[in-house]
């Protein structure tokens, strides 16, 4: 199977049924890209397919083959941001950051269709999405924040 | 009995304990320092003037040995040294250290003598010296109780100025000059002339001369980094995807593991493996202690083998059903089952004849801890030694785990911490090293990351206590008369321990906790605690006792307030006999405008509790909507005696608020059939974003004790909600979690 991750294509030898998230995790190395519940419940697993924010964790490998997936590895990088991670850069909103990537790839999507959000929009888009140690407050004002660099840009 | 009488037999009983093992140990252990574990890393052209600092001709690398769980640890303690080292942020590398006596915690024996925090007399301090002795010989390594900051706080300043003056004197030796002239900055000692020398280029000198000592710290005055907005030093990695969590750990030819361990904490009677064994994937299944572990060739393929596997698992030892947790618990109050009576102030007996007595009930649930990050280790063993990467808050007991297990000594078992996702005292516990020591050991020279799934995380965890209280209050001329408290849960403390091994003397001060020390003159105030057993063995989870005898006591606190007639805020303030606590109350009483008028469907609560030294006070705003209540702002103030990065206190006071609504609100653990019945973030879900409010926090600096803030922020969230749901509503919920009883938007 042929998968197309961050713009380099990859061949996987697995199971139709295996979620993308394990592919990526244990079968190509990316692990931006986190495990939190394998239920869809808490977001961590989110990676952008064709530029919508899905759970890695409930998508099997093969609906995702063919299509043009990127993790938070291709959103931007340290010396390239995306907007989303320079705003959650300067509200320093991790802790222990681990449900983050999926925060930074759910608000780079829903940014994408929401350009101008308010709170209510924030709440709902960003819901699904648990962060255990509680950084929602400077969630909300990064994304406010990215929306302004983005509109900006 | 008087409060004299009561806390000279509590001094008795754990002063006596203590002192014995000082005796034991005698002066010379207690005053000798451990080994520096750096002295064998460094190399010849390397330095090391101490456990916190080591310099090779390539790098500085601080080490930052209090497990960072996500609450900052490792930037808080590279910070303390780099203010002193005259470091730039990011020109220096930041490890965790090995296990080592090296890094005693300082600061938890102070938690650990049951003295209220502001009691700072000749026998208060006497114990907690001889508490902080005893973990010095034990060379007690421990991330938690949030004592990181008041354990670092000195230490790693001192650390530092010890290692800027002897890289000074290495220069002033090498180049010839009196030291007095020398200058140092951006890592590097500066000559008279103007020439900057890096420290890396002076590490094989400064390793030829003793460390300067008796260095004198700076100035608060002089700081440039302590209070100061700086960034925290994994904040860019942590926004990139780039951090390696220890569920991230790679090694060539590892293999992937799962695990079932006996969700009733029991025997495994017997199992049957033979889809398992043949599904895709699996290289084996193997029993171990408790349980049965997969090994595959992908953590999906080892997780979906598991799920094809049928147990047959011993009963619990404690009760199969929850009504029998709760049964048990309220036969509990009775003399025999006493653990301490903590406070007695007054004549609570005479005080209660007086009549209209407020008699209420309060009731906190088993918790989960679940932090994001799933349980798993990376493990290998050879005939050489056992290697394992984790996150844990007690090193070097991981040590004496692994090498009970694999039959190395304890010096052969190199444990390498790793960034956390996540603990809230879910990572104090070992099931998931002892597994991935375990199967790493049936296959020698095989690298094994050990994977709990999320389901097994919460079949396995070690839960918050569970507990009730009863009250009984007295009110009269519109002031609190009577307070009489008792509270009944296991000890997390005799629980925890015992899985280390250790048995506690004395009683547990973490039942009571933020309840008997509460601050307040209340003429006739007694507290009683009863430890309950045979209940499911439980675990520190973030804030511990207080998490559930602070929802108590300021829940009672505030009825017979209201049956006082009194101002929730003024009769505190009024009650108040610490004046650190009364500037948090007052400070959050200002920041909401307390008092001011609201419209009829809105309540605002007050709480107050002190837990680890720092006394916090917490406003809840709330509104009763059409479709339940909505929280619309808490207003924060603590004490933690020094502000050492601003903007992390406030993420960690702001998360510490989310974690005490969100589980008052809507969580509980219970059992069934001796199992746990949730099993993931569908039947557990803490808060989400969109139930979270405004929290404005302010930090003050009164105390004069350095205290560390990831806990005290969470045991007053619960009481000030139910209290502004009382405000707002006119019903009191003593029950949590409160969406039992009550409908949240």
């Amino acid at each position: 199977m042929e998968l197309r991750v961050n713009d380099t294509i990859h061949q996987v030898d697995v199971e139709p049924d295996m979620p993308l998230l394990w592919v990526l995790r244990d079968e190509l190395g990316i692990t931006g890209p986190k495990y939190g519940c394998g239920i869809a419940q808490c977001g961590a697993c989110t990676v952008h397919v064709d530029g919508m924010a899905v759970r890695a964790c409930q998508m099997p490998v093969s609906e995702a083959a063919g299509s043009d997936i990127v993790t938070i590895e291709g959103l931007g990088t340290p010396d390239s941001l995306h907007a989303v991670q320079e705003a959650w850069i300067e509200h320093q909103v991790a802790q222990c950051g681990y449900c983050q990537s999926g925060q930074i790839m759910q608000a780079a999507s829903f940014l994408d269709l929401h350009p101008e959000p308010t709170d209510e929009d924030i709440d709902r888009a960003m819901s699904a999405n648990l962060c255990r140690c509680g950084t929602y407050p400077r969630i909300r004002a990064a994304i406010h924040a990215a929306a302004g660099k983005l509109r900006s840009a | 009995m008087s409060r004299a009488g009561t806390i000279t037999r509590r001094t008795l009983l754990v002063g006596s304990a203590v002192i014995a093992g000082g005796v034991a140990f005698g002066v010379y252990a207690v005053s000798t320092p451990h080994a520096n574990p750096l002295e064998s890393e460094v190399g010849p052209d390397g330095a090391t003037f101490n456990p916190w600092v080591k310099i090779t001709p390539e790098k500085i690398v601080l080490i930052a040995p209090h497990a960072d769980l996500g609450q900052g640890a490792a930037g808080m303690q590279s910070l303390l040294i780099a203010e002193e080292m005259d470091l730039e942020p990011g020109g220096y590398e930041i490890e965790f250290g090995p296990p080592s006596a090296a890094y005693w915690n300082r600061a938890q024996g102070n938690e650990a003598a049951p003295f209220m925090s502001q009691d700072d007399s000749i026998v208060a301090e006497g114990v907690r010296g001889a508490m902080t002795s005893l973990f010095k010989l034990l060379g007690m390594q421990i991330t938690g109780g949030s004592s990181s900051t008041p354990d670092s706080f000195d230490k790693l300043r001192e650390a530092g100025a010890i290692a800027r003056e002897t890289l000074k004197a290495a220069a002033a030796k090498k180049h010839d000059v009196d030291v007095a002239g020398l200058k140092t900055g951006k890592g590097a000692v500066i000559l008279p002339d103007g020439t900057a020398i890096p420290y890396t280029d002076l590490a094989a000198d400064a390793a030829k001369i003793a460390p300067v000592t008796g260095v004198a710290l700076r100035d608060p005055s002089k700081w440039r980094l302590i209070g100061k907005d700086v960034r925290r030093p994994d904040i860019v990695a942590k926004s990139t995807g780039a951090l390696h969590y220890g569920i991230d750990m790679k090694l060539d030819g590892m293999v992937h593991a799962t695990v079932r361990l006996s969700p009733r904490r029991g025997a495994l009677n017997g199992f049957d493996a033979a889809k398992a064994e043949t599904m895709r994937g699996v290289a084996r299944v193997m029993e171990i202690t408790g349980g049965v572990a997969v090994i595959a060739d992908n953590t999906w393929r080892a997780f979906k083998a598991a799920e094809a596997i049928s147990f047959d698992w011993a009963p619990s030892d404690y009760p199969a059903e929850q009504d029998g947790h709760w049964d048990r618990i309220a036969a509990s109050f009775t003399s025999g089952s006493l653990d301490a009576e903590w406070r007695n102030d007054g004549e609570v007996d005479t005080g209660l004849a007086e009549g209209g007595v407020t008699q209420v009930e309060y009731r906190a649930p088993y918790l989960a801890h679940q932090p994001l990050e799933p349980l798993n280790a990376v493990a290998l063993v050879t005939d050489e030694k056992a290697e394992i990467w984790a996150g844990h808050q007690i090193p070097r007991y991981v040590q004496e785990k692994v090498a009970a297990i694999t039959g190395h000594e304890k010096d052969q078992v190199i444990f390498h911490n790793q960034y956390a996702g996540g603990s809230f005292g879910h990572r104090l516990e070992f099931h998931n090293i002892t597994a991935a020591a375990e199967i790493a050991n049936a296959m020698r020279g095989t690298p094994v990351k050990l994977t709990l799934s999320r389901e097994e995380d919460f079949a396995t965890d070690y839960p918050r206590q569970i507990a009730v209280a009863r009250g009984q209050g007295v009110a009269r001329d519109g002031q609190v008369r009577t307070l009489a408290l008792d509270i009944a849960s296991p000890s997390v403390v005799r629980s925890q321990m015992g899985r280390l091994g250790v048995s506690v003397p004395g009683s547990d001060s973490q039942l009571p906790a933020g309840a008997w020390n509460a601050p307040y003159a209340v003429p006739n105030f007694r507290v009683r605690a009863y430890a309950v057993e045979g209940l499911a063995p439980t675990s520190s989870w973030r804030s511990v006792g207080a998490s559930t005898a602070g929802f108590f006591i300021e829940s009672f606190v505030d009825e017979v307030i209201a049956a006082a007639g009194a101002d929730p805020l003024e009769e505190r303030l009024r009650l108040c006999n610490w004046d650190v606590a009364r500037g948090v109350l007052e400070a959050v009483g200002e920041m909401s405008n307390w008092g001011e008028e609201l419209p009829v469907n809105k309540g605002r609560g007050i709480a107050m509790v002190e837990s680890f030294g720092v006394p916090t006070a917490e406003v809840v705003e709330v509104t009763n909507t059409d479709q339940g209540i909505r929280i619309d702002k808490v207003w924060v103030a603590a004490d933690v005696g020094r502000v050492i990065d601003p903007v992390n206190i406030e993420n960690q006071v702001q998360g510490a608020v989310v974690w005490g609504l969100g589980h008052a609100m809507n969580c509980e653990l219970t059992y069934s059939d001796g199992m746990a019945q949730q099993s993931n973030f569908h039947d557990f879900e803490g808060m989400r974003l969109y139930q979270c409010p405004e929290i404005e926090v302010r930090m003050l600096e009164n105390s004069g004790r350095v205290k560390g803030v990831g806990e005290p922020p969470v045991p007053p969230a619960a009481p000030a909600l139910a209290n502004a749901i009382f405000a707002a509503t006119g019903q009191r919920i003593r029950e949590m979690p409160f969406n039992k009883h009550i409908d949240f938007v």
